[in-house]
């Protein structure tokens, strides 16, 4: 089974945004980078893919900077066989051209399945994935929590509000994934060894310009503090009067 | 000014609650580009859907239902093609749809058809010199990133429970077509709903999350009593801690790597309050914090704070709303 995972290099979860002097970007200063976490979902998902096929390939494609060669090393430690690196100068806020650099790397490439994270936890455009399904012509399920596939389809499930749905798809395909699906493996030592070796390529990119442009980038406005109402379950009725009174919630 | 298109949702034949806020969103937008701009509402199903004749008052001057005996399930590659088919020939100059599980799926398909940007999730969308100004957060809210689309037509998704449904009567005219075609390559075959009334943490008005302050997953229960005192209207959600350790399931998680909820109110209770936490949840209007750390992080956000036990103070808390929906 041949297997595409695009990833993507993004500021870690526990960042504290600071807004660089341009106004519209983050200030990367003393910023740590990681792998997108919905996008390990997708790596576990398609080793997983690999493995229980018996034979393939797992193909890591990111589009970034060259720093993302580092987040492709992450991906092969994991497991994966080799990594193309989309080399670009900075990144679009447009989706649609991010999809169109992945979908033009991906098309004729034959692979089985193309996995992605669900939306990467920077920009969270939540549209890649589905975009790139379409520029190729091929069914998508997004958001997937529960895969399984057997001779050439696929079944998946993915959480709807208040409920599951169950979705039958016919391979090749585009699937998203989505927290649930899997626990990611860590990488061996001996897995992040065998990672310097695997090839890696590097293709100079120049996605269009897109139709966003971007005004500001803006911390949101500060909650104001708030008050203490009290100390235990004395301090409970005092609260619902807030509530209702002064908030008018309940 | 060509018109605004809003894409909504029906379930098992009835509109869903979030489509009236699409409709919200896409009247204040028109009447944003001014030019007389009007809003029409699509709905894909297989026959009549309960609550279409409801959304004139929302501000649809016209209400279109596209029939198709695939329609009745979620499609989404035969929604994605009724829909780029309208949009095109309706000459929409924006379509708007809900960010959720179904919008967020379909709207860039849509998009993609079309050859056009989507500006997804927003929370804020205004008009200058006939440009579309949107506003969504990044970084799980973090930052906010406004953007100005060129070109037509403009695709958005709305965050939920962002654009409050407001009444602005329109004549909301009644049609009906039926489209050809197939659901497409990828069925919805089943869906499993979850037990009657759970509401998503997504969309839930009230939300009462639990983190690692339960000390068991036994105990979540006193957060689901207190989420059923509010008479239907809370979901109960969850730190990353907690569905990490695999004591809630993965759908309730609020935070960064969770859902980015928005809710009328949120009571956090034995969470902390760890950035990655707070960032999905700090654009709830009103945030109440109960946990036994006066120091603890949360507090900095919460509107109200009760320091204390919260094996004390919640069930008080639940006696009291109980006797208010009493």
């Amino acid at each position: 089974m041949k297997i595409a995972v695009c990833i993507k290099r993004v500021p870690d979860s526990e960042t504290r945004v600071k807004i660089a002097s341009d106004g519209k970007s983050l200030d990367e200063a003393g910023v740590k980078f990681i792998l997108n976490p919905y996008d390990e979902f997708a790596v576990e998902e398609g080793l997983r893919l690999k493995e229980k096929a018996g034979t393939g390939e797992v193909v890591v494609i990111a589009l970034g900077p060259a720093a993302a060669q580092e987040t492709i090393r992450t991906a092969l430690a994991m497991g994966a066989d080799r990594g193309v690196l989309l080399q670009t100068q900075g990144l679009h806020p447009d989706g649609l051209e991010t999809a169109k650099a992945l979908a033009a790397e991906l098309k004729g490439a034959g692979f089985d399945v193309i996995l992605l994270g669900k939306m990467a936890i920077d920009d969270y455009n939540h549209q890649v994935g589905p975009m790139v399904a379409e520029l190729l012509d091929l069914p998508c399920v997004t958001t997937v929590t529960h895969l399984e596939i057997v001779g050439g389809k696929g079944t998946a499930e993915r959480e709807i509000e208040g409920g599951v749905e169950v979705v039958a798809f016919p391979l090749p395909a585009v699937l998203t994934t989505d927290k649930g699906l899997n626990e990611p493996r860590y990488p061996a030592l001996k897995g992040i060894m065998a990672a310097k070796k695997k090839p890696l390529e590097v293709k100079p990119t120049a996605p269009g310009p897109g139709a966003l442009e971007i005004l500001s980038l803006t911390l949101p406005p500060e909650r104001q503090a708030g008050k203490i109402v009290g100390e235990g379950p004395a301090a409970v009725a005092e609260l619902v009067r807030l509530l209702r009174e002064e908030a008018k919630v309940l | 000014m060509s018109n605004v298109l809003a894409v909504l949702e029906q379930r098992d034949g009835a509109i869903r609650k979030v489509s009236y806020e699409v409709v919200t969103g896409a009247r204040r937008l028109a009447d944003a580009l001014g030019g007389g701009a009007g809003v029409d509402a699509l709905i894909l199903a297989t026959g009549p859907v309960q609550g279409a004749d409801q959304l004139g008052r929302f501000g649809a001057d016209r209400v279109v239902t596209l029939t198709n005996v695939a329609f009745g399930r979620y499609a989404p590659e035969g929604y994605a093609r009724a829909i780029a088919d309208g949009v095109n020939a309706g000459g929409y100059g924006v379509v708007v749809f809900a960010a959720s599980a179904t919008g967020k799926d379909l709207a860039p398909r849509v998009a993609a058809r079309l050859g056009r940007p989507l500006v997804q999730d927003i929370t804020d969308v205004t008009a200058a010199a006939g440009a579309v100004i949107a506003t969504r957060p990044v970084y799980a809210g973090k930052a906010l990133l406004r953007v100005r689309v060129a070109g037509s037509p403009v695709m958005l998704s709305l965050r939920p429970n962002v654009f409050t449904p407001v009444q602005r009567p329109k004549a909301g005219a009644q049609e009906s077509a039926s489209v050809d075609g197939s659901a497409g390559r990828v069925i919805v075959t089943q869906i499993k709903a979850a037990p009657a009334g759970t509401l998503d943490v997504a969309e839930a008005p009230i939300v009462v999350s639990g983190g690692r302050g339960l000390k068991d997953p036994a105990n979540f229960k006193v957060l689901e009593a207190l989420a059923a005192a509010f008479a239907g209207r809370a979901a109960v959600g969850a730190s990353r801690a907690v569905v990490d350790a695999g004591w809630r399931p993965h759908a309730d998680q609020v935070g960064q790597t969770g859902k980015t909820v928005s809710p009328t109110l949120y009571v956090a209770v034995g969470i902390s309050g760890a950035i990655q936490h707070l960032a999905g949840m700090r654009t709830s209007k009103v945030i109440v914090a109960i946990n036994k750390d006066k120091d603890a992080p949360i507090f900095k956000v919460a509107d109200y704070g009760i320091v204390g036990d919260l094996f004390e103070v919640v069930p008080r808390l639940t006696e009291e709303i109980r006797k208010l929906h009493g």
